[in-house]
C-alpha cells in the first residue's frame, strides 16, 4: 500500500519528484512527527527508500505554508539507528540487564506476562497505556486490542495529561469536542484573540504567523500567562495572573461584560441555555475580589473586556495553562461562558478553541484509547454506542468492558491489589511526563510485568521487562487529526531499520498469540477503513474520509459522515452539537488550587515547555542541534526572589514540594511573577520537574494539576555547586 | 477548640440571606455537604451582591443582575427571624411560625448607624421624607427614585460608603445622577480610618471634579424642614439646602437575636476559630466578631463562610479561621483607592515611603517594619495596589530596595 503514497498528489510535488528523480532521489509529502499543528513537510530520500532522509519545506500545505520550527527541521535525526532501538530487548531477571532478543521471544514473553497476570488477578489486571502521538490507526487498534483481545477495562493514555479538561468542557458546552471549531487561518482575520496559558512562540512556532497577521490586520491580541513569554511580548495586553487564577479571571471578565453592558442578549436568548446561573456565579466575582484572587489589577481586567468586546468578532483560545489543573474543566467552562455571553461563538471568525498539544492529541482522544470511550468519540457507557462498535468488531456488546480508571489513577494503582499487574505502554514516557513522577516510577517498578513499545530507549522503557522497538513517523503510514480537526495523512518515506516493527504489526502479533487472530490487521489503510465504519454516526464521524480524499484535499475536517460530504472546517454556525442545538453555559465558581503556598512551601511552581524540546524529550533529547539550544532543565525566577535567596544566574537551586525535589540551575528574569517559579518538564533525572508536581485530579476530566503546586526554593547544597 | 458539629444530613438554618449566607450555602453545596440548608432573609430579594449597590445607583448594574448563587439551598426571603432558641434548636419567624434545625448559622449582617442628628424622624416617628440610608437593594431603589426628582443632595458621612453614594448621585450615567452633592464629614478629612490627610486631600480634589463638595470637620446637627427635609444644619450654624439626605455613618453588627438568645456578644457575635459561638451555633460575616475584630467587609465574610462550609460539609472538618487581612477599597468610577494595615505610619521601628503626584491625583504611601510591609495607601493608581496588597496579605518579605515598590507597575502591564 505504501508505495501508492510515496509521492505527493499535487502537481508541484510531482514536479519535485521528477526533478529529484534525476538525482536518484524521491520525495514524499507528509507531516511533522511533533506537535498538534502537524506541519506539512516534504521528505527527500534516496530512491532505494533507505536513510538518510532530508526534511524540505512544503509551501503549499495550508496550515504552516512551508514554515518549520527547529524541531521539525531536525526531525530526521531521530531516524538514525544510533539513537534508537533496532532490536527487541528482554530482561531475564528483575534487576538484571536488558539483552537483545528475537521478535518471537519478545512477543511470546509479552503474552506470557499478560496471561499470567490475567490468570492470577483477572482481566482488568492487564493494562494498556497509550499516547497522543500515536496515529489514529494505532490509537484505534490499541483500544480495540484492550477491549477485544485483552477484554480489560484498564486502558487510558497520556492525553489525559494533555487536553482532557478542554475536551470535557467542550463536550459540556457544545456537545462535541473538536479543539478548534475553525481553521487556524481564521485567527488572522478575527478582531481580538484572548490566548490563555498558551505560548505558541515556543510550543508551535509556525502557528505564530496567524497571531502576527491578526495584529497586522488591525486585530488585537490579549495574552494571559503568569510569565511574560515570547508570545506575551507580542500582545497588545498581557494579563499576568497567579498560577491557578485563570478561573477567577474568566469569571471576573464575564462580570465586567455584564456590568459594562456588553452582553449579547439576542445570542444568549436564541442559542444558549443556562445563562442565569452562570451570571449569578460571575456576580460573585466582582473586580476587586478577582484582583485579590488573581493578582491582576481590576483596571487591567476592564481594559481586557473593553478590547475584547469592542472588536466585532473574537476568539478565546486556551492551552495547557488553564487546563492542567484540578479545576481545569471548570476553568475552560468559564472561558467558554465569556464567548457565549458576548455572542463570540457559533458564527464566523468567532468562538472558543483549544490549542491541542500532542501530534495526534485530537485524533488520539477520539477513537477508543480513553478509559471511558469507544471509537468515534462514543461513550463506553452508552448502550447504543456499545452495540454499534461491537457490531463492527464482530463481538457481543456484553463482552465489552465498562469504563476504567483515568491515566493517573491507573498509574497510581499499578501493582496494587485491585490495580494493573501487567502493563503495555505504547508511545508514552510517564517516568518523565506523569505528575509525582518518582511515585509513578515506583508503581511501574511494582508491576509483575512491563512491556514498552517505543522507537527509543526512553526512561520508561529502561524499566521494562520487554522493550519493543517501534517504527517512527517517516517509516509508516497513518492518519493524524490536527488541532483544527483536520484529518491528515502521514506517508511512509523510508523503510524502518531491520529489526524494527510498526506498532500495528506488534498489536497484530500479540492479538494472534492471545488467540484472537482476526480483526487486527497490520495494514494501516485496512485499519482506517474499519475505523471509518466504527466512527460512523458518532460525534467524531470519519465515515466519509478516505486516504485518497485526504491526499487530494490537503486533509478533511471531521465530522464527515459520507463520501459526498465536504467535511466541516467550521462548526456550530447553525447549531451546536447538543440535543437542543444550544450551547450550555457552565455555572462555575473559583476554587483554590489543590495545594496553595503556605509557610513551609511559600512559592508557586508552574511547569511548561521550551522551544527546543518536545514533551518528555524522548525524541528531541536525541537531536544534537536541539540539545545545544535547550541543553537541560532550569528554574526560572524573578530577580526579587533571587535576591532574597541570594542566588545568581546559573547557580543550582533545589525546588521541593511535599512530593519530591528537583535540582536545576537558576535562570533569573523579571518576566515571571516574584511569587512563582517555572520549570520546563522535558527532562528526567535530578532536574525532573514532575518529581515535584501535584497529582490532584480534576473530578471531571481526570487531569492532574501540573500547572500549580506549592514549593520551597533554596540554594542546592554547596557541594553540588562545585 | 470545639469539635465541629457536622450536620451529616441534618438541617442547617441560616438566619440571613445576604452575602455571607449565600457564600456559605454555595460552598456547602459545592463541597458535597449533605443536609438541607435554608436561608431566612428579612429582605424580599434573593441573595445579591451588596458590594455593587453604588453602581446600581449609577445604573451600571440592573438590580436583577446582582443575584448571587447559593447552591441548592432554599431561600425563604421576606421571612424575618424574630427569635432563636439554641437549646431547643428552634427559630421563630415574624409570621408566627417556627422551624426546627440541627445547626444554626447566624449571618445577620450589619445595620446602618444613625447619626445623633435632630429631625431624623417626622412628628409621627416615621423617618422623614427625603432621608435615606443606603444598605439594601430596597434602600437603593428608594434612593434612585428620590434622586430622580431631587434638586440637591447632602451625604452625611465621608467614609467609603458616603463617598461612593455621593459620586453615584453626582455622576450623570445610566442612573439618576447629575445632582449637586455635598458630603458632610465630622472628622478632619475624608475616610480618616484609611487615609492620611494628604491622600484625603487628593480624594477631595477628585470629588470636586465630579461636582461633589466636601465639608470636612463639620458635624450635622439637625435636619431642617417640616415634613420633607429641606436642609442640613451644621454645628457651625451653617445650613446646607437639600431635598435629599443620605445617612452614611457606618454600620454595626446586627446582634439583637444573638443577644436575646443569650449568645456571647461584644461588638459582634463572638466566635472562635471554628466560627462557633455556642455548641451547634455559628456566626459569619458582618455580624461576627473574631479575635476581637468585626471586619465588616465582604471578603472577610467570605473567608469565614468558606471555612465554615469546609467544616460543616465534611470536606475539611478540621479547617479553622485564623483571621483576614482586610483591604479597604474604594472603587467609585475614576476615584479609587486601596488601603491596608497601619496606614498612619507613626511609631517606633516604622519606615514610611511616600510618592505623591498631585497633578494626576496619584499617591502612594507604604509603611514598613523591617523587611515587611505593614500598611499602605494607594490612591489613584490601583494597578499598584494589587501586587502590594498581596505582599501585605501574604506577609511576604520585601525586595532589598523597597523604594522600587513605589514605582512598581504591579504584576501586569
Amino acid at each position: 500500500m505504501s508505495g501508492v503514497f510515496r509521492a505527493g498528489n499535487t502537481a508541484e510535488s510531482a514536479t519535485t519528484r521528477a526533478a529529484a528523480t534525476l538525482l536518484d532521489m524521491t520525495t514524499t509529502d507528509t507531516h511533522c512527527p511533533y506537535c498538534s499543528l502537524q506541519c506539512g513537510m516534504r521528505l527527500r530520500t534516496a530512491d532505494t527508500g533507505a536513510a538518510p532522509v532530508e526534511v524540505l519545506e512544503r509551501p503549499e500545505f495550508p496550515v504552516n505554508l512551508g514554515a518549520l520550527c527547529g524541531k521539525g527541521r531536525t526531525a530526521a535525526a531521530v531516524l538514525r539507528p544510533a539513537v534508537r532501538l533496532t532490536e527487541p530487548l528482554v530482561r531475564d531477571v528483575r534487576g538484571g540487564e536488558l539483552r537483545p532478543a528475537s521478535w518471537d521471544e519478545a512477543l511470546d514473553r509479552t503474552v506470557a506476562g499478560m496471561s499470567a497476570a490475567r490468570e492470577r488477578y483477572g482481566r482488568d489486571a492487564v493494562g494498556v497505556f497509550g499516547g497522543g502521538g500515536l496515529t489514529n490507526e494505532k490509537a484505534y487498534l490499541l483500544g480495540k486490542f484492550a477491549r477485544v483481545a485483552l477484554r480489560t477495562a484498564s486502558v487510558d493514555y497520556n492525553g489525559r495529561f494533555c487536553m482532557s479538561s478542554a475536551a470535557a468542557a467542550h463536550r459540556r458546552a457544545f456537545g462535541i469536542d473538536r479543539g478548534l471549531p475553525f481553521p487556524m487561518a481564521d485567527i488572522s482575520r478575527t478582531g481580538c484573540v484572548i490566548l490563555v496559558g498558551s505560548n505558541p512562540a515556543e510550543t508551535m512556532p509556525p502557528a505564530l504567523r496567524y497571531f502576527r497577521e491578526l495584529r497586522e490586520n488591525g486585530g488585537r491580541l490579549i495574552v494571559v500567562d503568569p510569565r511574560r513569554t515570547r508570545t506575551a511580548e507580542l500582545a497588545d495586553l498581557h494579563l499576568q495572573p497567579l498560577p491557578g487564577g485563570d478561573l477567577a479571571l474568566a469569571l471576573g471578565l464575564l462580570h465586567l461584560v455584564v456590568a459594562d453592558g456588553h452582553l449579547d442578549e439576542d445570542f444568549i436568548a436564541r442559542r444558549t441555555t443556562g445563562f442565569e446561573a452562570a451570571r449569578a456565579a460571575a456576580m460573585a466575582h466582582w473586580p476587586e475580589r478577582v484582583e485579590r484572587l488573581t493578582g491582576v489589577p481590576a483596571a487591567t481586567l476592564a481594559a481586557a473586556v473593553e478590547m475584547f468586546t469592542s472588536a466585532p468578532e473574537g476568539m478565546v483560545l486556551t492551552a495547557r495553562g488553564p487546563e492542567q489543573h484540578s479545576k481545569g474543566t471548570d476553568t475552560v467552562g468559564a472561558w467558554i461562558n465569556l464567548c457565549l455571553a458576548t455572542g463570540r461563538a457559533g458564527r464566523p471568525l468567532s468562538g472558543y478553541g483549544c490549542l491541542t498539544g500532542q501530534g495526534n492529541g485530537q485524533g488520539g482522544r477520539e477513537h477508543g484509547q480513553k478509559a471511558d470511550q469507544l471509537p468515534g468519540y462514543r461513550s463506553i457507557e452508552d448502550p447504543a454506542a456499545r452495540a454499534h462498535v461491537a457490531a463492527v468488531w464482530g463481538v457481543d456488546p456484553a463482552c465489552l468492558p465498562g469504563p476504567g480508571r483515568s491515566a493517573y489513577e491507573l498509574l497510581d494503582a499499578l501493582g496494587r491489589a485491585d490495580g494493573v499487574r501487567a502493563l503495555l505502554v505504547m508511545g508514552s514516557n510517564p517516568v518523565v511526563s506523569a505528575p509525582r513522577a518518582a511515585h509513578v516510577t515506583e508503581r511501574l517498578r511494582a508491576l509483575d510485568f512491563l512491556v514498552v513499545a517505543d522507537p527509543v530507549l526512553s526512561e520508561t522503557a529502561r524499566l521494562a521487562d520487554v522493550v519493543l522497538p517501534s517504527a517512527q513517523w517517516a517509516e509508516e503510514t497513518g492518519t493524524l487529526t490536527n488541532l483544527e480537526g483536520r484529518v491528515l495523512l502521514r506517508r511512509r518515506a523510508v523503510d524502518a531499520p531491520p529489526g524494527v516493527r510498526d506498532d500495528l504489526a506488534v498489536l497484530s502479533g500479540l492479538a494472534g498469540r492471545l488467540g484472537v487472530p482476526k480483526g487486527f490487521p497490520a495494514d494501516p489503510e485496512e485499519v482506517f477503513e474499519e475505523l471509518r465504519r466504527a466512527s460512523a454516526g458518532g460525534p467524531a464521524d470519519y465515515a466519509g474520509i478516505s486516504y485518497a480524499r485526504i491526499g487530494a484535499e490537503d486533509g478533511v475536517f471531521w465530522p464527515c459522515p459520507d463520501e459526498a460530504h465536504p467535511g466541516t472546517p467550521r462548526m456550530f454556525l447553525d447549531r451546536f452539537a447538543t440535543p437542543d442545538g444550544r450551547a450550555r453555559f457552565a455555572a462555575v465558581s473559583h476554587r483554590p488550587a489543590a495545594e496553595e503556598p503556605d509557610a513551609e512551601f511559600p512559592l508557586f511552581l508552574t511547569t511548561g515547555r521550551v522551544v527546543g524540546q518536545y514533551q518528555s524529550g524522548a525524541q528531541t533529547r536525541r537531536v544534537e542541534e536541539l540539545n545545544r539550544a535547550a541543553p537541560g532543565p532550569f528554574v526560572e525566577l524573578h530577580p526579587a526572589l533571587a535576591g532574597r535567596l541570594g542566588v545568581a544566574e546559573g547557580q543550582l537551586l533545589a525546588v521541593s514540594s511535599r512530593r519530591g525535589r528537583a535540582v536545576a540551575p537558576a535562570r533569573v528574569t523579571d518576566a515571571i511573577r516574584p511569587d512563582t517559579v517555572f520549570m520546563p518538564f522535558h527532562w528526567g533525572g535530578e532536574g525532573r520537574a514532575n518529581s515535584v508536581t501535584n497529582p490532584a485530579l480534576d473530578p471531571v476530566s481526570g487531569m492532574p494539576e501540573f500547572k500549580v503546586c506549592a514549593v520551597r526554593v533554596e540554594r542546592a547544597a554547596a557541594e553540588a555547586d562545585r | 477548640m470545639r469539635a465541629a458539629r457536622t450536620p451529616s444530613g441534618g438541617a442547617v438554618a441560616v438566619v440571613g440571606a445576604g452575602m455571607a449566607a449565600a457564600r456559605f450555602a454555595e460552598r456547602f453545596h459545592a463541597l458535597g455537604g449533605r443536609g438541607e440548608v435554608t436561608l431566612y432573609g428579612a429582605e424580599p430579594a434573593a441573595p445579591y451582591n451588596r458590594v455593587l449597590l453604588a453602581d446600581v445607583l449609577t445604573g451600571r448594574y440592573g438590580a436583577e443582575s446582582l443575584t448571587l448563587p447559593y447552591g441548592t439551598a432554599v431561600a425563604r426571603t421576606g421571612r424575618e427571624v424574630t427569635a432563636v432558641d439554641p437549646g431547643a434548636r428552634v427559630l421563630r419567624l415574624a409570621d408566627g411560625t417556627s422551624a426546627a434545625y440541627d445547626a444554626l448559622l447566624l449571618a445577620t449582617g450589619a445595620e446602618p448607624v444613625l447619626p445623633p442628628v435632630r429631625g431624623l424622624y417626622g412628628p409621627d416617628g416615621s423617618p422623614r421624607e427625603g432621608v435615606h440610608v443606603f444598605r439594601t437593594l430596597g434602600d437603593c431603589r428608594r434612593l434612585a427614585a428620590a434622586a430622580a426628582a431631587a434638586e440637591r443632595a447632602v451625604v452625611i458621612g465621608g467614609g467609603v460608603l458616603g463617598v461612593s453614594a455621593a459620586r453615584a448621585l453626582a455622576v450623570p450615567g445610566r442612573g439618576p445622577g447629575g445632582l449637586p452633592v455635598e458630603i458632610v464629614h465630622q472628622a478632619p478629612h475624608l475616610a480618616e480610618r484609611h487615609l492620611d490627610a494628604q491622600a484625603a486631600a487628593l480624594l477631595r480634589h477628585g470629588l470636586a471634579a465630579l461636582g461633589v463638595a466636601v465639608s470636612a470637620g463639620s458635624r450635622a446637627r439637625a435636619l431642617r424642614g417640616t415634613g420633607r427635609v429641606t436642609g442640613v444644619e451644621l454645628a457651625s450654624g451653617r445650613v446646607l439646602d437639600a431635598d435629599l439626605v443620605v445617612l452614611a455613618c457606618g454600620v454595626r453588627p446586627r446582634t439583637g437575636l444573638a443577644r436575646a438568645a443569650g449568645l456571647p456578644v461584644r461588638t459582634g457575635i463572638v466566635v472562635d476559630d471554628t466560627l462557633a459561638c455556642a455548641p451547634g451555633v455559628y456566626a459569619v460575616g458582618d455580624c461576627a466578631e473574631h479575635r476581637g475584630t468585626a471586619y465588616g467587609t465582604a471578603l472577610a465574610a467570605w473567608d469565614q463562610a468558606d471555612v465554615l462550609a469546609a467544616r460543616l460539609s465534611g470536606a475539611a472538618p478540621g479547617a479553622v479561621y485564623s483571621g483576614s487581612r482586610p483591604l479597604a477599597r474604594l472603587t467609585a468610577g475614576p476615584l479609587e483607592y486601596a488601603a491596608f494595615g497601619e496606614t498612619g505610619g507613626e511609631g517606633p521601628g516604622l519606615d514610611v515611603l511616600r510618592l505623591a503626584d498631585a497633578t494626576r491625583g496619584a499617591y502612594r504611601k507604604l509603611v514598613l517594619r523591617g523587611d515587611r510591609l505593614v500598611g499602605g495607601i494607594l490612591l489613584g493608581d490601583p494597578a499598584a495596589a494589587c501586587a502590594l496588597s498581596r505582599a501585605y496579605e501574604r506577609d511576604d518579605p520585601l525586595p532589598v530596595d523597597p523604594l522600587s515598590l513605589l514605582i512598581t507597575r504591579g504584576a501586569s502591564r
